[in-house]
């Protein structure tokens, strides 16, 4: 081969791959979409489903995801933006804390199913939390934590140290600073976590089928059982339940990422364009 | 005010400490429940037993790992090289307007839910696999037959799903390699394919290794896709073809009918799946850090 074709062959094979990938993604976004749109309608939104969700549409479970993911947000937001806090403002490179930053990149890794066992195990039978929009949450809140903390801190390294030195030297102290000055100017990297973490929770399933019970019907309080629309998606998809449903339900997923996907995109192109 | 701010970094520091507990709890739970099957039926037993038949009380989890390296197997084999050329293509081909949407596009890939792509494999992979792959594969073999569920259909979905955490850790690596590499080939004559091959991607190597570590830990971890589309057959698989259960799969399914004796035999699979995991992690980070990755 001279080395004409070698380098067609190169860029073809690269382009061709790289087509591949690209057009897998068309695929599936745009078949889901195409067969699922036209279910969603209002009636879609605002009904409760009937037999067995063959009919009707899914409103207690899109309550049931909300719940589900505002209780993971509502507690996880607050130990993240701390423990990002520590790691980046009180920390000391000691052995300590490797070994905290350590296990956060761990409990990154651990797969979903394994979540969903140890939520079983721990909040729904040794806690006695029952299947419940709590397990759930709570399982969920552990699962985001490495995103969040990652997220947060990634934004609080962007903050120059100058602007610590400044508050420092008028006599804030340490929190005083963080919490007036450094917070605040990172607003935006803690919100892009957040929305990352509620973009995981809500397409969570194998973490929630363990812990949240699967009840249709709607959840009126923390320990009710419910469902998540993930989890619903499975559940008809495998069953068989009905077509139309089940492309809807995904093509209301696929939207929720792609809306997502677009907030989170939006705010870290303005963080760069501020910094 | 002092004691105040004592007070608020003690809190700090327990926040920090969430993380590190909750590992320590998960690993507890699971090993606490699965522990007392895996030693009452024997830990060799429990891994090299080839039948698993829960109702008469026999575990033996070889056929679920072989499902699980299989599908892990075919989507690393389709989805390591196009992960590469994308990455390739993203930080030496593609000009920065069309390297931005492209990137994009691959984000949007690691957002979808994976249950959407079971459920994308289960109503267009599996028939298409029935209709269209079978015939060709009988014109060798007139026997063969498939459902359509089988290792093929995981490896495919599997593969697309593993692509994103393949391109962006793989075009970090491709990207940090420094500029003088490229301008030192160039300027000894190599043109760019020759420069990509012989120089960039070997001094990214150790980066991209890390990567398909870390994509191989994905699909093994993958719960809901290969859930939807393997089959959840426990045997030994005769050809791509043939229907599969995985570790994953079989702990989602099983978990909501098992009996007790059942349910801690699934914790043990449970314990072997979080050891695979672990091991994964661990390798990936001394990769990183031991050829001296240039972004680790």
């Amino acid at each position: 081969m001279n080395k004409k074709t070698k380098n067609a062959v190169f860029y073809g094979i690269i382009g061709l791959l790289s087509a591949l990938a690209l057009i897998s993604l068309i695929m599936i976004v745009g078949f889901i979409l195409i067969k699922g749109l036209p279910g969603i309608t209002p009636e879609f939104l605002t009904q409760s489903p009937s037999k067995m969700g063959k009919e009707g549409g899914i409103l207690p479970i899109i309550i049931g995801t909300l719940y589900v993911t505002l209780v993971a947000l509502v507690i996880a937001t607050p130990i993240g933006v701390a423990a990002a806090i520590y790691f980046n403002e009180y920390s000391r490179d000691t052995r300590g804390v490797r070994m905290i930053r350590f296990f956060t990149e761990v409990l990154a890794g651990i797969p979903s199913i394994i979540f969903g066992l140890f939520g079983f195990a721990f909040f729904v039978v040794f806690l006695g939390l029952g299947w419940s929009v709590l397990s759930g949450g709570l399982t969920l809140t552990i699962m985001i934590l490495p995103t969040l903390i990652r997220a947060t801190e990634e934004s609080l390294k962007t903050v120059p140290m100058s602007y610590r030195e400044g508050s420092l030297s008028l006599g804030a102290t340490k929190w005083q600073t963080i919490i007036k000055v450094t917070l605040p100017c990172c607003k935006s990297g803690v919100l892009t976590g957040l929305i990352l973490g509620m973009g995981r929770a809500i397409g969570e399933t194998a973490a929630v089928m363990l812990t949240i019970g699967g009840s249709m019907r709607m959840a009126e309080s923390l320990l009710d059982p419910t469902r998540t629309m993930a989890l619903h998606l499975y559940m008809i998809a495998s069953e068989g339940v009905s077509e139309e449903k089940t492309y809807a339900t995904a093509a209301l997923l696929i939207i929720i990422v792609l809306i997502i996907n677009t907030i989170a995109n939006q705010i870290s192109r303005s963080m760069i364009k501020l910094s | 005010m002092k004691s105040y701010e004592k007070a608020i970094e003690k809190l700090i520091l327990i926040s920090a400490i969430v993380t590190t507990v909750s590992v320590a709890l998960i690993t507890v739970f699971i090993f606490k429940t699965g522990m007392p099957i895996l030693l009452q039926y024997g830990v060799m037993d429990f891994i090299t037993g080839t039948d698993w038949s829960p109702t008469n009380e026999i575990f033996g989890i070889m056929p679920l790992i072989i499902g699980t390296l299989a599908v892990t197997l075919g989507a690393l084999i389709i989805g390591v090289p196009t992960g590469i050329a994308c990455a390739v293509y993203l930080s030496e081909i593609a000009s920065k307007k069309t390297a931005g949407p492209f990137k994009a596009a691959i984000e949007l890939l690691a957002g979808i839910p994976s249950v959407v792509y079971g459920f994308f494999g289960l109503i267009v992979l599996v028939p298409a696999i029935r209709n269209y792959i079978l015939p060709i594969f009988q014109k060798f073999n007139p026997e063969l037959n498939t459902s359509g569920f089988s290792i093929l259909a995981g490896a495919v979905i599997l593969a697309i799903m593993i692509l994103p955490t393949i391109v962006s850790l793989s075009e970090n690596a491709i990207t940090a390699v420094p500029h003088e590499f490229r301008e030192a080939s160039l300027a000894l004559g190599a043109n760019k394919r020759e420069t990509i091959m012989k120089v960039i991607v070997p001094a990214a190597k150790s980066g991209i290794f890390s990567s398909v570590i870390l994509a191989m830990g994905r699909a093994i971890g993958e719960t809901m896709a290969v859930l939807l589309i393997t089959g959840n057959v426990a045997q030994m698989p005769g050809s791509i073809l043939d229907p599969v259960a995985t570790l994953t799969g079989t702990i989602a399914m099983e978990m909501s009918y098992a009996g007790p004796t059942h349910q801690q035999a699934l914790f043990a699979i449970g314990i072997i799946l979080f050891i695979i995991i672990m091991l994964l992690n661990i390798l990936a980070q001394a990769v990183m850090k031991k050829m001296g990755g240039v972004n680790g």
